[in-house]
């Protein structure tokens, strides 16, 4: 095997967990050091650089990060890195003065955004740094799209909505709200330079086909509809009995919201099992937490209606049977059941739908109707129009939204520049600095805690199902923020190892804790040094750092898969052959590049 | 902040007979120097109790005085321990072996430890065939006072300060050879194939083990121009052998050529295989352990691997014809057998 090459930055960058999962790759370690330093204002800016919503997403975000933390593989629970950015969010003081600062010297050029959601708020923010003249659209009253209509009060207070959509509206956005865009052609037509999709998958899917649906139509709703409608204060109760059909985060939010409307007996009923619901399982907690049964391996057969009123639903029981990894729902064959009902929310999904994008703009569109859209540049096959967000590649979530918009404002700045959208992609911004400050002392805190997971605090049950816009969460206080943050292992203080320095004196296999050292003979296959190594390298998606040949023709091989970054390697190490160094890695956003467009 | 070890370990970590980690037979955090041989031979020692499903609390660690002697902390904390004085090491390990002879004596100590100030003491314990394990580690200076040339420094070695020593070293191994030591090897820190294989044989000889490890002192002797510094070693190292220990059942498969291999079959019915790289030494026959030994020397050479062994021995115990039962667990009524008894006897020799 040849030797890794660490100059390339991708090899450290994937050693940093929680930041490589991350779709828009915020520096995470970076701003949890921060709030444990109390340094909360900084943190806050980490984030909203990289993901423009620190606030929202410290509440709702779908978290990939967190299954992919290090934490996770060395004891039971990854680090709570979502609720800690909302403890950096909770806990700031004045942020605007380190945002960009208005009016910006304008560049001449004009650039119209369809929709209100995170992907176009981020390509405003990216852009109207740079001069350009941003004109947004939605049908919406306000900014903020489906984290405005869909995510309920109680898990995204309106106040924290409307602050970090105020930060972007207030760069000189021209809005245009109760705006719906008709007509493509007619943007187009108008003088844009540019125009952005990020118009979402705004519609719900239903089941038409069902006996009883037209008939009990008026107590049956469309799940994001309706949560639309609660939003904006149309809908504000619901019958007693509520059957919510679906398992993804959708049925959570519509069941929760029943609960508070009015809904006494709420019961979510999804086809699949429910270890393999799309909810993630903190959501299913919640909701049963607030007293809703989740009923698992149940197909809805029809709506019962008696006398023109909906009264019920008959389901067909299921059991799932797995053939070569494809899981099929075959009938148990035990007769339908029964459910009463008052109200029914239809939460099975959503579909993406561009009625108003006219077919013969040179947009292709393949056979789901969905655009053809370039993965890396975010362009259609119409070179001024580019989509971002569940518009682009359908229904994700905010952070992926949110790191679409910061590359479709690259290509659109790069575009609007006459430059390459391709080769000329600004490269990520890295540096790699030592962390040495002495004999036993690092510029971070490498002392790992045993500390198990904190537990954010929840306001009491009776108090927050009587207010639909209480928020459920707490969220930490400082000194729980702060020993959660302790829990972090710092994983982008990378472990730098230098063949020339090194007596291979064994100090490093022998005092490493999770022995994730050795030193051995190369071999031609990577598959046959990972079993030969001290303890065999059976995650194969963690990578193994491997040296050249040293004086005893062996090499080192670390595996990073278990390494604490606890830096005692290096403090071990007599002639500093291991190093600790923190790896920098930040994505760069439009806001930062150099502004070629001449007006 | 080395003086703090994580709590966590490989999740994957394999567990032995006994269903233990090799964490399991982790010592206190070491406070040696960052990259010390002794730490090495530490973990060896450690990798092979594990390896050998030793119950940790059916071994004694023994040690004198030196960065060495402070060695037995840092390994099996779940073993009984003593650390003596300065040199004293063998007379209690010899005391502790007489009261219990069912434990595993481990003994380290020095260079400084055994062949200066205990060069009378590591005569005794072989002469005396102690059933233990005794390990050197030699480094070849006074470490924990700040490196003087010990006795085992070789002449012409040159000190950190630019010294020349112009003393004779004594070579620890043929001294033991010479003095009727039944297993004696030699081996460097900075080889864990060859060290722990010969730990392990050094276990589960019957009678006195001796291994004298070259352990380079990373801050006082690992100048160029020292005869015991990392690089030297290395480039400087004879093996006699290539050394695999193979437990009892265990069935054999040696990857070495035919030819130059023995085998040697230890009391427990576990045996040594030896692929011999020098062709006329045969580690059963003192002289010519002593004659590969000096040839080594002659050439400058540090010879390593098992150099002497007689698996038939006669430890101290089976010499004086003492009890099974280890002497601490006997009690009054098995020592004092009673007036009964003591009439019969005094009527024998009237
Ligand atoms: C119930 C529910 C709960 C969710 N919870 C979470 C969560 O907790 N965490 C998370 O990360 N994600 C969550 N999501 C997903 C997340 O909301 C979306 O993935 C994200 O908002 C997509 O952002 P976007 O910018 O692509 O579009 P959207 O946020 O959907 O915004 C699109 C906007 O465009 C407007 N629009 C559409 N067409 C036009 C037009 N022709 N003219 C004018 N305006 C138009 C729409 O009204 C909408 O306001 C949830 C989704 C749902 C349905
Ligand atoms: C009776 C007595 N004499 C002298 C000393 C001082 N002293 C402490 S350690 C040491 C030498 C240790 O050398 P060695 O055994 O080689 O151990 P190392 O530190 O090199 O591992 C000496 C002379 C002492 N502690 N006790
Ligand atoms: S331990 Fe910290 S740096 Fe490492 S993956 Fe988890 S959150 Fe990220
Ligand atoms: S930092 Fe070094 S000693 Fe600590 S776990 Fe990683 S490799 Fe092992
Ligand atoms: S002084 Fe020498 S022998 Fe003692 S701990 Fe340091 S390196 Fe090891
Ligand atoms: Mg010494």
């Amino acid at each position: 095997m040849k030797p890794t090459n660490i100059n390339n930055p991708e090899y450290f960058h994937q050693v940093v967990d929680c930041q490589y999962a991350c779709p828009s790759h915020t520096p995470v370690p970076e701003y949890i050091r921060l709030i444990a330093a109390g340094k909360f204002t900084e943190a806050y800016m980490v984030n909203w650089d990289s993901n423009v919503f620190p606030g929202v997403l410290g509440r709702t975000c779908d978290r990939p990060c967190e299954p992919a933390c290090r934490r996770g593989r060395v004891e039971e629970e990854p680090v709570a890195i979502c609720r800690l950015k909302r403890v950096a969010a909770d806990n700031k003081e004045d942020v605007k003065q380190y945002m960009p600062q208005g009016l910006f010297a304008p560049n001449g050029k004009k650039i119209a955004l369809v929709g209100g959601g995170p992907a176009s708020l981020t390509v405003a923010r990216d852009l109207a740094p740079l001069g350009y003249e941003i004109h947004l659209f939605d049908e919406q009253p306000a900014g903020g799209g489906f984290m405005r209509s869909q995510i309920p009060s109680f898990r995204l207070p309106e106040t924290v909505l409307n602050e970090e959509v105020g930060y972007i509206l207030n760069l000189g956005i021209h809005t245009h709200f109760n705006h719906y865009v008709r007509s493509l052609k007619e943007l187009l037509q108008s003088d844009y330079d540019a125009v952005f999709v990020g118009s979402g998958a705004p519609r719900g899917r239903d089941l038409l086909e069902l006996p009883g649906r037209n008939e009990g139509d008026a107590n049956i709703h469309i799940g994001i509809n309706w949560l639309a409608s609660v939003a904006f204060e149309h809908t504000k109760k619901i019958g007693k009995r509520v059957l919510v059909l679906g398992g993804g985060n959708t049925a959570m939010d519509c069941c929760r919201t029943a609960r508070r409307l009015g809904g006494e007996s709420v019961k979510v009923l999804v086809r699949s099992p429910f270890e393999e619901m799309k909810a993630s399982p903190w959501e299913k907690e919640d909701a049963i937490h607030e007293d809703i049964p989740i009923i698992d391996n149940h197909v809805p057969k029809s709506f019962v209606v008696k006398e023109g009123q909906l009264i019920g639903m008959t389901f067909e029981k299921v059991k799932a049977e797995y053939v070569d990894n494809k899981r099929k729902l075959v009938p148990t064959g035990e007769p339908e059941v029964f459910y009463e009902v008052d109200d029914v929310l239809i939460a099975i999904g959503q579909e993406n739908s561009f009625p108003w994008i006219e077919r013969d703009l040179g947009i292709e569109f393949d056979k789901w109707n969905m655009p053809l859209v370039n993965e890396t540049t975010y362009c259609s096959t119409n070179e001024k129009v580019f989509f971002g967000g569940d518009a682009a590649f359908g229904p994700k979530n905010v952070i992926t939204a949110v790191a679409q918009g910061h590359q479709a404002a690259i290509s659109i700045h790069l575009y609007c520049s006459e430059m390459n959208l391709k080769t000329d992609r600004p490269a990520p911004f890295v540096n790699l600095h030592n962390m040495k400050m002495g004999i036993h002392e690092w510029g971070y805190d490498n002392n790992v805690v045993t500390d198990q997971r904190y537990v954010v605090p929840q306001a009491s049950k009776t108090e927050t199902l009587r207010d639909r816009k209480k928020e459920v969460e707490l969220g930490f206080d400082v000194m729980e923020g702060f020993k959660e943050a302790q829990r972090c292992l710092n994983c982008d203080v990378q472990t730098v190892f230098t063949e020339s320095k090194c007596i291979e004196c064994d100090a490093c296999v022998d005092i490493c804790p999770t022995s994730c050292i050795t030193f051995t003979t190369n071999e031609e296959n990577e598959s046959d040094i990972r079993n030969k190594l001290k303890v065999p390298a059976t995650n194969l998606s963690q990578p193994l750092y491997i040296s050249d040949t040293l004086p005893t023709k062996r090499i080192m091989v670390k595996d990073e898969n278990v390494c604490l970054h606890c830096s005692l390697c290096a403090e071990r190490c007599p002639t500093a052959a291991w190093d600790m160094k923190q790896f920098y890695y930040n994505v760069t956003k439009a806001m930062g590049m150099k502004n070629e467009v001449i007006g | 902040m080395t003086y703090i070890r994580p709590a966590f370990r490989h999740p994957q970590l394999p567990l032995n007979k006994l269903g233990l980690p090799v964490s399991y037979y982790e010592g206190a955090l070491s406070t040696l120097c960052a990259g010390c041989g002794h730490d090495s031979i530490s973990a060896g020692i450690i990798q092979a109790c594990w390896e050998l499903n030793i119950q940790p609390h059916h071994v004694a660690k023994l040690s004198g005085i030196g960065c060495s002697s402070k060695t037995p902390t840092y390994f099996l904390s779940n073993s009984h321990g003593f650390n003596s004085v300065h040199g004293r090491m063998p007379s209690v390990a010899t005391g502790a072996y007489l009261a219990n002879r069912d434990l595993l004596y481990i003994g380290v100590s020095g260079d400084g430890d055994s062949a200066s100030i205990g060069m009378g003491q590591f005569a005794h314990v072989i002469r005396r065939n102690v059933n233990m394990v005794y390990v050197v580690m030699n480094n070849g200076c006074y470490g924990l006072t700040k490196g003087q040339d010990s006795a085992t420094a070789d002449i012409g070695s040159i000190s950190k300060s630019g010294s020349v020593n112009q003393f004779q070293g004594i070579d620890l191994a043929s001294l033991a050879i010479e003095l009727g030591a039944t297993f004696v090897a030699q081996s460097f820190s900075g080889d864990k194939d060859q060290l722990v294989p010969l730990i392990k044989a050094a276990i589960k000889h019957p009678g006195f083990a001796l291994i004298n490890v070259v352990s380079p002192c990373v801050t006082f002797n690992n100048n160029p121009g020292s005869t015991k510094s990392y690089q030297f070693v290395r480039e400087h190292h004879a093996m006699t052998s290539k050394m695999d220990y193979v437990p009892e059942m265990k069935t054999i498969s040696t990857s070495y050529h035919e030819g130059n291999n023995q085998e040697i079959e230890l009391h427990d019915g576990s045996t040594i295989q030896l692929h011999k790289l020098s062709p006329d030494w045969n580690p059963e026959d003192r002289v010519s352990a002593i004659l590969a030994l000096k040839q080594a020397a002659a050439k400058q050479e540090v010879l390593t691997g098992l150099l002497f062994i007689e698996p038939e021995t006669k430890a101290l115990h089976q010499i004086l014809g003492t009890t099974e039962s280890p002497l601490n667990t006997l009690t009054e009524s098995s020592l004092c057998p009673g007036n009964k008894e003591l009439l019969e006897l005094n009527k024998s020799w009237r």
